[in-house]
């Protein structure tokens, strides 16, 4: 013990090793492991895996013959006449149908539970007096949130490729535009828009993390981020306030469909990444400047 | 920013003063000042020195600051005025890697429910950089160990009994090698078996030479364990010092049963003793450097009639009572 006292007192205030630079690494795992192994959890990504094939069996059953056109879906009308023809685009069909509100919750879940969820059981005091280092928890818990969102997303895109492909016709790719790819470049596009769709869940995430610092219920960080996602869908859908669309959290979720025109559409995907990357960083500004400056009192 | 308020202090503390680097002292805080949003001052100006391998009671009746005080020293709350250091270091926002040194229990357990004892250590023992991976195993096996709940570290917190939390917590506090433990509240809802657990370990931790700064609102509970005592009453500390010092600071009375009060109290009183109080058929008064021999031969000699004469010295409960108030007494 005394020795140990002595190199203690003799280093330098940011002695850290031996866990070296590879301790935030390790908390991350730990911080995964939890994460995944809790049976919440679980149950979330299991039914969030049970939609695709729900959606996949229901367009089966409603348009067994042809290209008919399935009635005028949210978001994903373009691509309901399309799925008879490919069962790619059942990728598109879940994804654009779950972006509405099931794969916000399941990032919700995460995320407003983050530091909330730590305040609540106490264990936050306990963390920060580890000392696991404020800015460090906070970076350590949004990467599991990305983790969480990217493994969410990943899910529905691959469940509803496989139920896709076992159900619908397997080819080249008809795209929105009209021009046929080969099917491998259909499975590329696939992997572009389901990464789209990972960048908008990773900026919901940061404002869920933000939110989950200001309160010690993580319920209540939950609900506040499932009512700011619809409020800015329903403002987003209103005429009148389409000045303000373009700023909304909301709003360029849906358009991973120029990844399926030809030429790719640049620019409404630069904005869409540019609100993302924003959002992201803003809400993660703000939940520093929260977190590394408030007492804990939990 | 040394900012030392002794009139708060009273007579028989030591000097503890100003707030050096010095590293004889595990805690040292200076003018540690805390007011909460709502105005409320819940720590006034508090100057703690803990010497290094001590074990510090530090006492004081719920809500007199004790938890806002330790919650600053771990770096969980900010304190609105002064400073503090740990292990000679400054306890600076954000610069808390110190703490590394230090294991802690504040106001109770706090684990994952749906998690086992084990893995619950495992989620601490992950967020600490100081330590490696690779003996991680080890340091929770023998955390557990110690305890006692190598047989429960499988089982879910949730399905612990309120004793096993409580080490549970403790464990945590011992996951890694320290120079300084603090213990708030440590016996807070254990049974009489349960305390007497954790005095043991007290006792042992602070037989490592680990300094053991422990909170409690009951003397009685830190009484054998501690070295010295801090006692705290509406956000101040009114006492600081060795426990011996604060027994000398009990002053014994000499008491006189006697049906003639007044006479004897005037006895008493040519004999130059301070503080003299009269009851219906006692009369007591600090007895200072008077021998009790005299008082008799005084007594006798102005011919009053003594049914009994004892000398009592008030118990440390007595003491305790007297710095922090008697009973419900909310002053905030």
């Amino acid at each position: 013990m005394s020795s140990a006292d002595l190199l203690g007192a003799a280093a330098p205030a940011q002695e850290i090793s031996p866990a070296g630079r590879y301790g935030a690494l390790r908390f991350l795992g730990n911080e995964l492991r939890t994460t995944f192994l809790r049976r919440r959890n679980q149950v979330l990504l299991l039914v969030v895996a049970l939609f695709p094939l729900l959606i996949g069996i229901g367009l089966k059953a409603a348009a067994p013959h042809g290209g008919g056109g399935n009635g005028p879906g949210s978001g994903g009308a373009a691509f309901f006449s399309q799925l008879a023809g490919n069962g790619v685009f059942l990728t598109f069909i879940a994804l654009s149908l779950l972006l509405i509100l099931v794969l916000p919750v399941v990032v919700a879940v995460v995320a407003g539970d983050s530091i909330a969820g730590e305040a609540g059981y106490g264990t936050l005091r306990y963390l920060l007096a580890v000392p696991a280092g404020r800015t460090r928890l906070l970076l350590v818990k949004y990467a599991m949130i990305v983790v969480w969102s990217v493994a969410a997303t990943f899910l529905v895109s691959v469940v509803a490729l496989i139920v896709g492909v076992i159900l619908f016709p397997a080819g080249p790719v008809t795209l929105l535009s009209g021009a046929t790819v080969s099917l491998g470049a259909g499975l590329v596009r696939v992997l572009l828009v389901t990464l789209y769709v990972c960048a908008a869940m990773a900026a919901t995430g940061a404002i869920g993390l933000a939110i989950s610092t200001f309160t010690e219920h993580a319920i209540g960080a939950i609900a506040a981020l499932m009512l700011l996602i619809v409020a800015s869908e329903v403002v987003d859908n209103i005429q009148q306030f389409a000045v303000v669309a373009p700023y909304l959290p909301t709003h360029w979720w849906n358009s991973f469909d120029s990844l399926l025109r030809t030429p790719i559409d640049t620019t409404t995907l630069g904005h869409g990444l540019l609100s993302f990357a924003v959002y992201a960083f803003l809400f993660l500004a703000i939940a520093w400047a929260r977190f590394t400056s408030s007492d804990v009192t939990s | 920013m040394i900012d030392t308020h002794i009139s708060d202090i009273p007579l028989g503390m030591t000097d503890t003063g100003r707030v050096t680097s010095d590293v004889s002292l595990a805690i040292a805080s200076s003018g540690l000042t805390k007011r909460f949003r709502g105005g409320q001052l819940a720590v006034d100006h508090v100057d703690l020195a803990v010497p290094r391998g001590s074990v510090y009671g530090f006492l004081g009746p719920n809500g007199s600051g004790k938890t806002t005080t330790i919650r600053i020293l771990l770096g969980l709350a900010f304190p609105t005025s002064g400073s503090a250091q740990i292990l000679g270091r400054a306890m600076l926002p954000g610069a808390v890697s110190v703490l590394s040194r230090v294991g802690s229990l504040v106001e109770g357990p706090a684990f994952y429910p749906y998690l086992s004892g084990w893995d619950n250590l495992a989620r601490y023992d992950a967020a600490d950089r100081s330590v490696s991976a690779r003996t991680s195993k080890a340091r929770i096996g023998a955390a557990l160990e110690r305890v006692g709940l190598s047989a429960a570290a499988k089982k879910k917190f949730r399905n612990y009994s309120l004793g096993m939390k409580q080490r549970l917590a403790i464990a945590a506090a011992l996951l890694a090698p320290r120079d300084l433990i603090i213990l708030d509240e440590p016996t807070n809802g254990l049974d009489p078996q349960g305390t007497r657990e954790v005095r043991a370990l007290v006792r042992q931790i602070a037989a490592e030479g680990i300094t053991v700064f422990v909170s409690s609102h009951l003397l009685a509970e830190i009484e054998q364990v501690s070295t010295h005592v801090g006692v705290m009453r509406a956000g101040k500390l009114v006492f600081q010092g060795e426990l011996a010092e604060l027994r000398r600071t009990a002053a014994p009375r000499i008491a006189v049963r006697t049906a003639d009060v007044t006479a004897a109290a005037k006895v008493l009183a040519t004999l130059g003793l301070a503080d003299p109080e009269t009851g219906e058929d006692l009369v007591t008064a600090e007895l200072g450097d008077a021998a009790p021999e005299r008082i008799t031969a005084e007594l006798v000699r102005a011919g009053v009639g003594v049914r009994g004469l004892s000398v009592e010295s008030p118990s440390l409960e007595d003491l305790f009572v007297g710095l922090t108030g008697e009973g419900f007494d909310v002053e905030r």
